[in-house]
């Protein structure tokens, strides 16, 4: 570690890690809840389960990406972080207020979390992945404002690069996208288009910059090629993602109540989408082959380049899959969404918190890389946890098409419920998955303590 | 890359590009907002609707059912529920009002929210509403969904 300060983000990498295995958990009830429905209900009603998942994975991944430019930051900038207490005292406050959070999902029933929480004085609760009560909200807004201002400060009196700049404007993005989180209007096509603005222009925009940027930085790390290479490709990276995913958000304006030229604005650019991953994995195959040394962190440069793969299968090619507008027309709300929507959240985001973890950690644990053991179960855990996502996927995609077929395609079709009784195999399958998943993060996360033989490396 | 692509046409190709798709996506966000009311049913947005809203946020429907497609992949849609039952909001309710607190045994069951009239009137009320909005093509492609 080249500067003291680095060491902030181990606290925020724990706390994501920890918070990835309760989503997990979660996710693995819901799996079971859609086979045998009764399962665990009235405690945990299949909602509640709902939000814990996802409200965690976004949660884990926040703490993810603040840890990763605690970590990035000082270096790039080439000084300590201006206040490491600041970070400290905003690592507790999130940490804090999420898990008050999803203990009030869990202990009271949901209207009653939001009678607590003075839900009516600003009523922003009950919408999908935005359910936090609006003082966490704005308990969010607060941390975040505090989180820009410290990095702000860091990189702004500091070396400034290509690097830091476009991560700073992914996060600045990240925070004042938020903000249409407190706009709730009671025209529900408003209120769904502008939700968009959150989650699409988050996943499909802004979270692109933060991903390219910490790529770009674990590549020039283990790889040593030139920076002028390396930024010049982030540019063109992130050029391609706004350029196709501003006007992309279309592909979610067909059947809310948008006019009709959303089906092609949406269809002709978000097409474009997976142009951005593309280069990403074309990138990264090909710094790492132009590579300058052997770092002795094998696992990180394989989660780099396993992100870049999955993040293209799952967003470009699963989302390439259902966006055009006269396939969404049926597919629109089915299990190929959420297909999609695990394997591109797996493959860009979980995945690039999970390369800066495995590039960092070790250095923040006083080595250059884990030990020989360690890196091998690591990289088993990468494995069993990217191979049974791709299951994951592949099960809900059957079972979307026949959904979708049964459903809405046919002569006849068929009743939600009663279609959804002929897909258990497929949900079943994805349970089983799901179980493997789980043990390749458990298998991760003791890859932390396995003990064994010192790597070697030549000191540069 | 070619040398002849520089570093400095690439980042002129970010700035360039995201400032003029940001500026197009606004201007076409105004003309959408200003085109809603043809399509949003807002002529039939009352107190009722809005509170039947409220509701349905603050029970979280969401986190089961989709509405128009958008939402969770649990249970059926609700944004064509109006019309699947019939256009009778009676039989909305009457559903709503009958889910056995225990649920159904080996199925996956509903909630009893223990709604008063009023607001299962209300909600009522909001479903009818949302069926009512102009989605292109007709969305759902069919009444189930
Ligand atoms: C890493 C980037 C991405 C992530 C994390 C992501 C995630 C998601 C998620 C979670 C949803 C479901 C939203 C909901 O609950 O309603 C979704 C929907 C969708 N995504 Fe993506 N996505 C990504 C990139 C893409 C790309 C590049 C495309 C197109 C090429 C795409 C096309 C779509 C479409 C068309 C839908 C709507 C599905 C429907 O109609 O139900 N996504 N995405
Ligand atoms: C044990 C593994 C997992 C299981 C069994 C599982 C199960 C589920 C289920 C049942 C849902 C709800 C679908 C619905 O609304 O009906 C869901 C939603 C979701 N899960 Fe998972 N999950 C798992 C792992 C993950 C992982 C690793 C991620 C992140 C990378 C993730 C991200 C999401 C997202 C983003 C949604 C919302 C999807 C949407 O709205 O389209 N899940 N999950
Ligand atoms: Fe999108």
């Amino acid at each position: 570690m080249k500067y003291e300060s680095q060491g902030v983000a181990k606290l925020y990498f724990i706390a994501a890690i920890g918070l990835f295995v309760g989503q997990i958990l979660f996710g693995a009830i819901m799996g079971l809840q859609y086979v045998m429905g009764d399962f665990l209900f009235p405690e945990i009603p299949f909602n509640v389960a709902r939000m814990v998942h996802t409200n965690l994975l976004i949660v884990w991944l926040l703490f993810g990406f603040m840890g990763s430019a605690y970590f990035l930051i000082p270096e790039e900038s080439e000084r300590e972080l201006y206040s490491p207490l600041l970070a400290k005292i905003m690592f507790w406050i999130f940490l804090v207020a999420g898990a008050l959070t999803i203990l009030g999902y869990l202990l009271v029933p949901y209207a009653q979390l939001a009678d607590l929480t003075m839900n009516d004085l600003l009523p922003t609760m009950g919408r999908e992945f935005l359910e936090q009560p609006t003082i966490t909200k704005i308990g969010i807004v607060i941390v975040a404002l505090a989180f820009l201002f410290n990095i702000g400060m860091t990189i702004l009196t500091g070396r400034k690069t290509v690097i830091t700049l476009v991560l700073l404007t992914g996060l600045v993005g990240l925070a004042v996208f938020f903000l249409f989180s407190f706009y709730n209007p009671d025209n529900i096509v408003l209120d769904k288009y502008f939700w968009w603005f959150v989650v699409h222009l988050w996943v499909e925009g802004v979270w692109e910059l933060i991903m390219a940027s910490l790529l770009a930085y674990v590549l020039i790390k283990v790889t040593g090629v030139d920076r002028e290479v390396i930024e010049k490709w982030l540019y063109i990276i992130i050029a391609m993602a706004l350029i196709s995913g501003l006007i992309g958000t279309g592909h979610h304006f067909y059947w809310i109540g948008t006019p009709d030229y959303w089906q092609w604005l949406g269809s002709v650019f978000s097409a474009l989408e997976p142009i951005p991953f593309f280069m990403m994995t074309l990138f990264a195959f090909n710094v790492v082959n132009k590579r300058r040394r052997d770092h002795p962190n094998k696992a990180a440069v394989l989660w780099a380049l396993g992100t870049a793969v999955m993040a293209f299968l799952g967003a470009g090619v699963w989302g390439f899959l259902h966006t055009l507008a006269p396939v969404n027309y049926y597919t629109h709300g089915t299990q190929v969404t959420a297909a999609h929507g695990h394997m591109a959240f797996y493959g860009a985001y979980v995945m690039v918190v999970l390369t800066m973890i495995s590039y960092a950690m070790p250095i923040m644990r006083g080595q250059k890389a884990a030990n020989e053991t360690a890196q091998k179960l690591e990289i088993h855990s990468f494995w069993l946890m990217t191979i049974s996502m791709v299951f994951i996927t592949l099960f809900l995609t059957v079972a979307g098409f026949v959904q979708t077929y049964l459903q809405r395609y046919s002569d006849e079709p068929q009743s939600f419920m009663v279609v959804q009784e002929q897909l258990a195999t497929w949900y079943w399958l994805r349970e089983a998955a799901g179980v493997v998943f789980l043990l390749g993060l458990f298998l991760y996360i003791y890859s932390f303590f396995a003990k064994g033989k010192e790597v070697e490396f030549v000191e540069e | 890359m070619r040398e002849t692509f520089t570093k400095g046409m690439a980042r002129n190709i970010y700035y360039g590009g995201g400032v003029f798709f940001f500026l197009v996506l606004i201007g076409l966000t105004v003309d959408t907002v200003k085109s809603l009311p043809k399509t949003d049913n807002s002529e039939n947005m009352t107190e009722q609707v809005a509170a039947g809203k409220r509701l349905w946020e603050v029970n979280n429907c969401i986190g089961c059912h989709t509405l128009l497609g958008e939402g969770a992949y649990f249970a059926p849609e609700l944004g064509n529920v109006y019309t699947r039952f019939g256009e009778s909001t009676e039989a909305i309710k009457g559903f709503i009002k009958s889910r056995p607190v225990e649920g159904i045994p080996g199925r996956r069951s509903m909630p009893q929210f223990n709604l008063s009239d009023e607001e299962l009137e209300e909600l009522a009320q909001f479903l009818k509403y949302v069926d009512g909005v102009k989605t292109a093509r007709d969305w759902p492609p069919n009444v189930q969904g």
